[in-house]
């Protein structure tokens, strides 16, 4: 058996009344792929939020690596290894597209092991980088303004520079969302590939068939409730998952 | 205005075109055009203190120096304001740097080329110890602990009668020769002008830009933005304290004025004036506003609503700032050329 990379315990958020996280447990096993799926509001974000540090919990813990890593600072988080994507792109607009991800490079983290290299070549590596989730160098495209980039090429963006920190596990917040058919289909790919090189992803996404075709493990939120947890058939065929997510079942047939 | 057989010409898009490469260096012209915006103001900051002396203008002398010391506080606070905190308590590393300087001089009769290079660091280092726990505000409340910090000091000196209470510092070393002074603070000048704009031109300066932009993003780049945002008050505030050890020094007494509200309003006043972001803006708006609030002198109390109407005025007409404009303007230069004859 592999160990467990990631262990949440009991974690729990509440924003006013409203209890977001509620005793949610889970792991994630070195070189496990998990989806997170949940209907809207079901606290999936906020989930995220807490294993990184964004937001306090009110109770419950996270370990990595079997470190204690509970109220961390999101940046010590990162450099720690787990790298997350934002639902909410959050590039740096005022920033050429390719110097976003040279910031990620220059984090500790990376710089500890691509040390020495002259100004330059973090520009290049953070080029390739956006070739790899599908930006046209040729286009000139890493080069243009954040601010200038359509919606689908900052959700790349933002798995680039999950990318640029040579995580060990990726955090991906709806990556999929407001992307295209065709962009949807390109990153699925990338993220086809993450899979076989044994990366060690938790995925949040809506589009139910693309994750249950990657998904090793499937994890179902509800009102901030752990509702159900087992492989993409079993949970395609729980009655449970159905009855609070109606309206996907169509896309699940 | 139309010329026959003529078109226009942008200046800069050849240049532009071929500014990155050796051939840049073929045309006389080319280089004047691209080196002219940066030598001049150079030479101009060289020239004027010696016209002032040809001309026997003291006062106005005086002038230049309150300029370029005040100016470096603007550089400081357009730096800070490159990470998105806006300080406006300037005062406070100026009057660091001054005391530190006065007192080490004053008490320990230590000298001049010792002082100004302690108080700069000391006085950084504390600024930077003073503001550190407030470093997770944002934005106005930020703004407005650092706006009372100068004014806690004023009153602590004035209350306990630390370091001479409202007297000052008098007697202090001055520096040999006013042309010591003056390009000993021209020189502070151009060196922080060059290095920041050098700096937010580097990876390290998109960190920078990138905290302001989105915090959230650098933090999951991995980089810790209270880390930064030390570092860049530090850097603002020894660009203050070296101002204010000047300041003391050069004119032989420091007191309780070093952290007058004056000191934290003009350089902001400036970079606004000037527009944010270049360095050079900041510059440019005190070279303007300081020169501009002396000459109002002679208006008596009328001086600060004819200088409030110009600082509108200015914001109204060039929201941008006036060194944005005047750039954007320059790089629109154009020539006539010869268009092809057509059949
Ligand atoms: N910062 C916040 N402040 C207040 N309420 C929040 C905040 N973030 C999330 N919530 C609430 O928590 C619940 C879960 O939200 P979220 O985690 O974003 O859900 P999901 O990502 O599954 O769609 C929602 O009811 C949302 O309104
Ligand atoms: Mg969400």
């Amino acid at each position: 058996m592999k160990r467990d990379l990631l262990k949440v315990v009991n974690l729990t958020k509440s924003f006013g009344g409203v209890r977001a996280v509620d005793e949610v447990s889970f792991e994630v096993a070195e070189g496990e792929f998990l989806g997170l799926i949940g209907p809207n509001g079901s606290g999936k974000t906020t989930t995220v939020n807490l294993i990184t540090g964004y937001v306090k919990s009110d109770k419950g813990k996270v370990f990595f690596k079997g470190k204690d890593i509970t109220g961390k600072a999101p940046y010590a988080i990162a450099n720690i290894g787990i790298a997350r994507s934002f639902q909410m792109v959050r590039p740096l607009y005022q920033l050429p597209a390719f110097k976003n991800i040279v910031v990620a490079l220059r984090s500790p983290r990376v710089m500890k092991e691509i040390r020495g290299g002259k100004y330059g070549e973090l520009d290049d590596i953070a080029i390739d980088l956006l070739e790899d989730v599908g930006f046209e160098r040729d286009s000139f495209v890493p080069y243009k303004l954040a601010s200038a980039l359509p919606h689908g090429y900052l959700k790349r963006m933002e798995l680039a520079r999950c990318m640029a920190l040579r995580p060990d596990l990726y955090i991906l917040d709806e990556l999929f969302s407001g992307m295209s058919m065709s962009e949807v289909a390109a990153t699925m790919f990338i993220i086809e590939k993450m899979k076989q090189g044994g990366k060690t992803v938790i995925m949040i996404e809506h589009r139910l068939r693309e994750l249950f075709r990657v998904a090793d493990r499937v994890l179902v939120l509800n009102f901030g409730r752990k509702i159900a947890e087992g492989t993409p058939k079993e949970i395609s065929e729980s009655n449970e998952v159905k009855k609070a997510y109606i309206g996907v079942e169509v896309e699940l047939a | 205005m139309v010329k026959e057989g003529y078109r226009k010409e942008r200046l800069d898009r050849g240049i532009k075109a071929r500014c990155d490469s050796i051939f840049m260096l073929t045309s006389y012209r080319e280089i004047l055009y691209m080196l002219l915006p940066r030598v001049l103001p150079i030479a101009a900051l060289i020239i004027i203190p010696l016209v002032l002396e040809v001309s026997g203008q003291v006062y106005w002398q005086k002038v230049f120096i309150l300029a370029c010391v005040i100016s470096l506080l603007a550089m400081g606070w357009d730096y800070l304001a490159s990470v998105g905190l806006v300080s406006l308590g300037q005062a406070l590393f100026f009057g660091v740097g001054a005391y530190i300087a006065g007192a080490l001089n004053h008490y320990l009769k230590w000298p001049i080329f010792l002082t100004i290079p302690v108080a700069t660091l000391g006085g950084a280092l504390i600024c930077t110890l003073l503001l550190a726990p407030i470093i997770r505000m944002r934005g106005i409340y930020f703004g407005m602990v650092t706006l009372a910090f100068p004014l806690f000091f004023n009153r602590i000196i004035e209350a306990t009668k630390l370091c001479g209470g409202t007297e000052g510092l008098p007697g202090l070393t001055q520096f040999p020769t006013i042309w010591v002074a003056t390009y000993l603070i021209i020189g502070a000048l151009l060196i922080c002008l060059f290095a920041f704009r050098r700096i937010i031109d580097t990876d390290y300066g998109m960190v920078l830009r990138g905290i302001r932009d989105n915090d959230r993003a650098i933090m999951a780049s991995g980089i810790n933005i209270y880390w930064v945002k030390v570092q860049a008050i530090f850097i603002c505030a020894a660009a203050g304290a070296f101002a204010g050890a000047f300041m003391s020094h050069h004119i032989g007494i420091v007191g309780m004025s070093v952290f007058a509200l004056d000191m934290s309003i003009m350089p902001v006043a400036a970079v606004v004036l000037g527009g944010g972001g270049t360095f050079a803006g900041a510059t440019l708006g005190t070279f303007i506003l300081v020169p501009l609030s002396e000459f109002l002198r002679a208006y008596g109390t009328l001086r600060i609503a004819i200088y409030s109407l110009v600082m509108v005025v200015c914001v109204v007409g060039l929201p941008e700032g006036i060194f944005h404009y005047l750039q954007r303007k320059y790089h629109q230069f154009d020539r006539w050329v010869t268009v092809e004859a057509k059949e």
